[in-house]
């Protein structure tokens, strides 16, 4: 039996920064190595963040989107893994990272657009080195280990984040892509962000075990820690990150919060869960949480904070006087334009035919 | 240069892809050390190395799934699936993923996923499948086929260089089909060859069934009956050029694949004849395949699977309608 793996503390840089409880200990909370201006850019982009998100469910009410997944409640994971990483280091998401790709700098009017009907991917994740949103659920975590293997060959330092929900860990694809992070030892953070509930089904209903305690089978380790702490989000996913470019293989980190919205705009959470549920993760906003923290540091004033939610509020206001002015692409770029490299000439003739029955309507 | 099988023009064609390009990258189940199951990678391991051709964990959908990422970093994935029947698995990363990716991001995927398929060898259930349909049915998917050495050498070598993915079934029964090839012709994706010239009837195939409408032609000229065989070569893109040339020419037209008829790419085949050859046609396109049932255990192969008699007979009341 000596040949199987087992993971021993000393692979383990994160179980040292948190309390058993997933709690970011005083000591590591003081040696981040975030300044000031670091630790309110945190807080700004939480902020802008959460004020896009309620404009798009604000344009998604009014008729101008088709449908929305607020991540409401989720903003910590979202701020804090992104500033953990290097602009180099790709993202793969599931599809309620829009907080994620706004950290990274893609225009949230043109990712809207998506959810106006009118892409299905409208950033170039080159560009960006942000994958397009995975929507069938876990399918984009062996993506990522594929791309992070790549890394390996190729003899780069980036990193790979993937990023999933609760419900996904119960996908195949999830367990296969994991096992292969193992045994080809890939620079990949795989980061769940359990948010309980999976449309209506809770966690208790997902599965009988630990979610963080997976990675263990896989030869790797995984810790669970509070999601809706954001600087424990940012230590956690910047240890895992610095200890997966050291070569040292994957890692897997259970950020637990809380889905405060619905599934999507076309969800009614009144159906399934109590009202109660809320106001007991409410208590823990992460915004607030942060917020209060902040001031209590005095890195933070309410003069700031009221910059700051201007900022966010023209922000929003302008993100939807971008989306409303994009153009609708014409109908034979949008259907046929971007299926095949070297499209076949069967293909070709198909979209002339197209394009033609349209000429006279 | 010496007559080569099928399977060793397959892999001189990976070796050469290999040689050519750095980032073509060969992996699967037991491709490695033991050079498949078939032995269609052998030797390419040891001649490239471990980090260029690789074993991987029995899992499909992440086989593919992990092609996905090393496409997107450069790399020019040939993933191996062992079977025909293995392939489900990864049939929502090909189907979701492979075919969807440029479509929703841009970013093309030039992955060649290669899969034995086919039966009369003899196998137990799942080694026998055809599965042909599911792929050619999904745009974004290129689906080729070859039915000699030669064309399976230089087909592999059109897959893998084409910058947008694409699916390559491998007639495993024709394996050990031996013939010259000419390592410098090219064979573009989407053209269909005139595999042997005739005048009475079209008799459509690809991959496995190409050498039994052969036998069927070679039969039927004892008898004065001249068919002229198409290989398709490429399901999608389909060269409905090459075909109709043929079917203006004879009138009447048969199209024969393993898989079962019902649903079978020989509907898409024999519906486009129909309606482009509606005034030229003698007869009703006939299609013969599979019975539509699932594949049968070994012993009732050749029953289930059409034959030289089937083809003949299909001809000849072709010739005889009306």
């Amino acid at each position: 039996m000596a040949d199987v793996v087992r993971v021993v503390a000393a692979d383990d840089p994160l179980r040292a920064l948190f309390s058993p409880a997933g709690e970011l200990t005083a000591e590591a909370r003081s040696r981040l190595g975030l300044d000031a201006a670091a630790l309110r850019e945190l807080y700004r982009n939480m902020v802008l963040i959460r004020r896009a998100d309620q404009e798009a469910l604000n344009l998604q009410r009014q008729g101008e989107l088709g449908l929305w997944g607020q991540f409401l409640g989720q903003e910590a994971i979202h701020v804090g893994a992104m500033t953990a990483l290097r602009a180099t280091d790709w993202v793969f998401p599931s599809y309620r990272e829009f907080g994620m790709a706004m950290v990274r700098g893609i225009d949230p009017a043109e990712m809207l657009t998506l959810f106006r009907g009118l892409s299905h991917g409208p950033w170039d994740p080159r560009r960006y080195h942000f994958a397009p949103l995975a929507i069938p659920v876990a399918t984009q975590v062996p993506h990522a280990v594929g791309f992070a293997m790549g890394c390996r060959l190729k003899h780069g330092d980036e990193v790979v984040l993937s990023t999933f929900g609760d419900g996904a860990t119960s996908e195949g694809d999830w367990h296969e892509a994991m096992n292969f992070a193992g045994v080809f030892k890939t620079p990949v953070v795989f980061l769940c962000q359990n948010n309980y509930w999976a449309i209506s089904v809770p966690l208790s209903k997902q599965t009988a075990g630990s979610i963080a305690d997976r990675a263990l089978g896989y030869g790797f380790p995984g810790i669970r820690i509070d999601g809706n702490d954001v600087l424990g989000v940012y230590a956690a996913v910047a240890a895992a990150a610095d200890r997966a470019r050291q070569g040292d293989g994957p890692y897997l980190i259970e950020a637990v919060t809380y889905r405060m919205g619905a599934h999507t705009s076309s969800d009614d959470p009144t159906r399934y869960r109590p009202e109660s549920e809320l106001e007991a993760w409410n208590a823990k906003d992460p915004i607030a949480r942060y917020r209060a923290w902040l001031e209590q540091q005095g890195i933070i004033d309410e003069g700031t904070v009221a910059a700051i939610a201007d900022a966010a509020e023209s922000a929003a206001q302008a993100m939807r006087a971008r989306l409303t002015a994009m153009p609708t692409p014409p109908p034979g770029e949008a259907i046929f334009g971007r299926v095949y490299s070297n499209p076949p000439e069967s293909f070709l003739r198909e979209r002339e035919e197209f394009e033609s029955s349209l000429e006279g309507s | 240069m010496e007559p080569v099988t099928m399977a060793k023009a397959i892999n001189l064609s990976l070796r050469d892809a290999l040689t050519r390009d750095e980032n073509v990258l060969i992996f699967g189940e037991d491709v490695g050390a033991l050079g498949g199951v078939f032995r269609i990678t052998d030797g390419l391991q040891k001649a490239f190395g471990e980090e260029r051709v690789f074993d991987t964990p029995l899992a499909e959908s992440s086989i593919v799934g992990i092609a996905v990422g090393l496409a997107l970093r450069g790399f020019k994935p040939v993933p191996e699936i062992q079977f025909d029947g293995f392939i489900y698995p990864a049939f929502e990363q090909i189907v979701s993923h492979v075919a969807k990716y440029r479509n929703r991001s841009g970013v093309p995927l030039p992955i060649t996923i290669r899969v034995p398929f086919g039966g009369h060898i003899g196998a137990v259930e799942h080694h026998s499948e055809s599965p042909e349909a599911y792929f050619a049915h999904t745009a974004g998917l290129k689906v080729v086929t070859p039915s000699t050495p030669a064309d399976a050498y230089a087909l592999l070598q059109a897959a893998i260089d084409d910058p947008d993915p694409v699916i390559f079934f491998e007639p495993k029964a024709r394996y050990y089909l031996k013939e010259e090839i000419d390592t410098a012709a090219r064979v573009p994706i989407g053209k269909a060859r005139v595999a042997q010239e005739g005048s009475g009837v079209t008799v459509i195939a690809y991959g496995p069934t190409v050498s039994i409408a052969l036998q069927a032609a070679k039969t039927a000229a004892a008898e004065k009956i001249s068919l002229e065989v198409i290989d398709l070569r490429s399901l999608s893109p389909l060269d409905m050029d090459t075909v109709m040339a043929s079917v203006r020419k004879t009138h009447r037209a048969v199209v024969v694949h393993e898989a079962p008829v019902f649903c079978g790419f020989g509907a898409e085949v024999a519906a486009r004849i129909s309606h482009d050859a509606f005034d030229l046609l003698e007869a009703p396109v006939a299609r013969l395949g599979g019975l539509n049932a699932p594949y049968p255990p070994a012993r009732y192969e050749k029953l289930y699977l059409p034959d030289v008699d089937r083809i003949l007979q299909a001809a000849d009341a072709a010739l005889a309608y009306g």
